[in-house]
């Protein structure tokens, strides 16, 4: 991984601290996949993928659909577990343990917060939805889970529209404001890493923005995974990206090499100039 | 033009007249089924109406069973159906739990839900006299409340596991996975999630099943229901009377019954199912009224 350290990641213009600081933080891996394939039934949906996650990156995935991008989001959740039907090979390391053979999968999803494209807002208050993380792990304290609640939807930015009714049920909320609880509940685990798939599906354009403002900042603390179909949102917001297209990863690389048609692969030119998927 | 474009042709006629002859044969058919449970409703209060005092209540009977009341069997009726519920709900309620959040879909999982299925249907004397081989004399419990109740909660068990596990499958998948993405165990997801959504609807079984193990005689016949005895239960080794027997004994075995007797056990009987199933009723609007997704 030579390049690794050579290249210049293409800097936001807000949220970086310093470059230097950022230099040292990415020396390291947090995910590194390896020759993983998924099938559903024995129908291959995502075959020989292998490619490094580095710590406090926003790492892009595009792809039209059906090219397997949810799928590798499950798969490093390890997701596949309740259903039967899906089955993974390869390895995930995380932080260099192999998640596929991991035992305590609680641990690691505690870890990695998702937010899947549908979005669930549990049957219970507003409140319990977000402070329901806290307590898995232990927290009671009331002050503090007001705390955490309050930060976790604030960052989500959906906290000036519930902060009067936070008793109300998380499920009778807006299709996007559901949305963006979701986010506050994968942010309330404190997570090391993000995974975003197709965040910004139900919600206005206006808030989309805050919330990718909000992703900026968060990227000097945790690793971000964000699938998107909105091609400029990669462009906006990853370091890297990676293009998936009918189930195999075609491109990895810097965004801006993406985009500025510095690639290997004549399919992922065609795909960011639009011209199919 | 609009006008027209609306117009009822011919085949819109015809097709609204026929739509409203096969609601009306519905209605018909709907009628003529709640006519006899008019009819029985009707009888039992006219006949048995004249019977049914403070007195009658609670009081013992009396003169072989031909006058007084029917409290020890009132009493006798509660304590089989409390100590049956006591049994079967719990079971019930984790056997369900496992079938619906924890059995792997394999082809022993698939045969103990035949196999529940089959229960629920086995005939009441069956199970009645099942009670007696295991209950009454493999365990030895004697002919007590203990052999009946736990007669009437395995025979009860089957529809208790059928609407535990409804309510819990009514519960989306999309929830648990929302926990379980969180890093929840099972137990965890279905003790803040499922369990918290499904009690509505364990709650409504359960209390259908109270009503219907209120009415069962062949049961608890010949495992712990006495013909006779004017005294109170101590203890669930005691045999008890029962309303359920007491009605068929009074209005089958004993002679020169006054016939406002039977009848007006029978009312306090479908009284006391009646009420239970307004109460699973009632808990129902008031939960359906409380959507939560
Ligand atoms: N639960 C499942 N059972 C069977 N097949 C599945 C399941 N989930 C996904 N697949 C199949 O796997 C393939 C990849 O699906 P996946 O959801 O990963 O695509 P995607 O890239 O996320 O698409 P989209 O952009 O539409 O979300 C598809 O062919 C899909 O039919
Ligand atoms: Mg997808």
């Amino acid at each position: 991984m030579v390049e690794q350290a050579a290249t210049q990641a293409p800097e936001a213009p807000s949220g970086l601290s310093s470059s230097a600081h950022r230099d040292t933080t990415r020396a390291s891996n947090k995910l590194e996949v390896r020759d993983l394939n998924i099938s559903y039934g024995g129908v291959s949906a995502l075959r020989d993928v292998s490619l490094d996650i580095r710590e406090h990156e926003i790492f892009g995935i595009i792809g039209p659909a059906n090219s397997g991008k949810t799928s590798f989001l499950k798969a490093i959740n390890r997701m596949d577990m309740f259903n039967k039907n899906m089955q993974v090979t390869g390895e995930v390391l995380y932080d260099g343990h192999n998640t596929r053979t991991l035992r305590n999968v609680y641990a690691l999803r505690s870890r990695i917060g998702v937010v899947f494209p549908l979005p669930v807002g549990l049957p219970m208050s507003v409140y319990d939805n977000v402070a329901m993380s806290p307590r898995l792990r232990g927290i009671k304290n009331k002050a503090d889970l007001d705390e955490i609640v309050e930060r976790c939807l604030t960052r989500a930015a959906l906290w000036d529209e519930v902060k009067d009714r936070l008793t109300t049920l998380g499920s009778l909320l807006s299709g996007g404001q559901q949305q963006r609880l979701t986010i506050a509940r994968a942010l309330s685990q404190e997570p090391e890493v993000l995974m975003l798939d197709e965040f910004s599906i139900a919600v206005d354009p206006v808030t989309t923005m805050r919330i990718e403002d909000i992703l900026k900042e968060l990227r000097n603390e945790i690793t971000i995974v964000l699938v998107t179909n909105l091609v400029q949102q990669a462009r906006r917001l990853a370091d890297r990206t990676a293009f998936f297209l009918m189930g195999d990863c075609v491109e990895i690389g810097e965004t801006e090499d993406l985009f500025s048609g510095n690639v290997t692969d004549q399919r992922t030119s065609d795909y960011i100039a639009g011209r199919f998927g | 033009m609009a006008d027209s474009m609306f117009k009822a042709t011919q085949q819109n006629v015809s097709d609204e007249h026929r739509d409203f002859l096969v609601q009306l044969l519905f209605f018909g058919m709907t009628v003529l089924l709640i006519i006899p449970v008019i009819i029985i409703l009707c009888m039992l209060m006219w006949k048995g109406g004249p019977a049914i005092s403070w007195e009658f209540l609670f009081s013992e009977p009396t003169n072989g069973m031909t006058a007084g009341g029917i409290f020890p069997a009132l009493v006798g009726t509660v304590w089989l159906v409390t100590v049956a519920l006591l049994v079967s709900v719990p079971l019930g309620v984790a056997a369900a739990l496992y079938l619906s959040e924890y059995a792997p879909d394999n082809w022993l999982t698939r045969f103990i839900n035949l196999a529940i299925i089959n229960l629920a249907g086995v005939p009441s004397i069956v199970h009645a006299l099942f009670g007696v081989g295991a209950f009454v004399l493999f365990f030895e419990f004697g002919t007590s409340i203990l052999a009946a109740s736990l007669t009437l909660a395995i025979m009860t068990l089957p529809v208790v596991i059928v609407a535990t596990r409804e309510s819990l499958q009514a519960v989306p998948l999309a929830f648990r996975e929302a926990c379980w993405n969180m890093g929840a165990t099972r137990w965890q997801t279905i003790r803040r999630v499922v369990l918290p959504n499904a009690v509505s609807g364990i709650l409504t079984g359960v209390i259908l099943e109270v009503s219907r193990t209120t009415g069962e005689t062949a049961p608890i016949m010949f495992t712990g229901a006495a013909f006779f005895l004017p005294f109170l239960p101590e203890s669930v080794f005691d045999q008890t009377m029962a309303l359920s027997l007491h009605l068929f004994v009074v209005a089958t075995q004993v002679p020169n019954v006054p016939e406002h007797l039977p009848y007006g056990v029978a009312l306090v009987l479908i009284g006391m199912v009646l009420l239970m199933n307004a109460l699973s009723i009632g808990l129902r609007m008031y939960l359906r009224g409380q959507k939560k997704w």
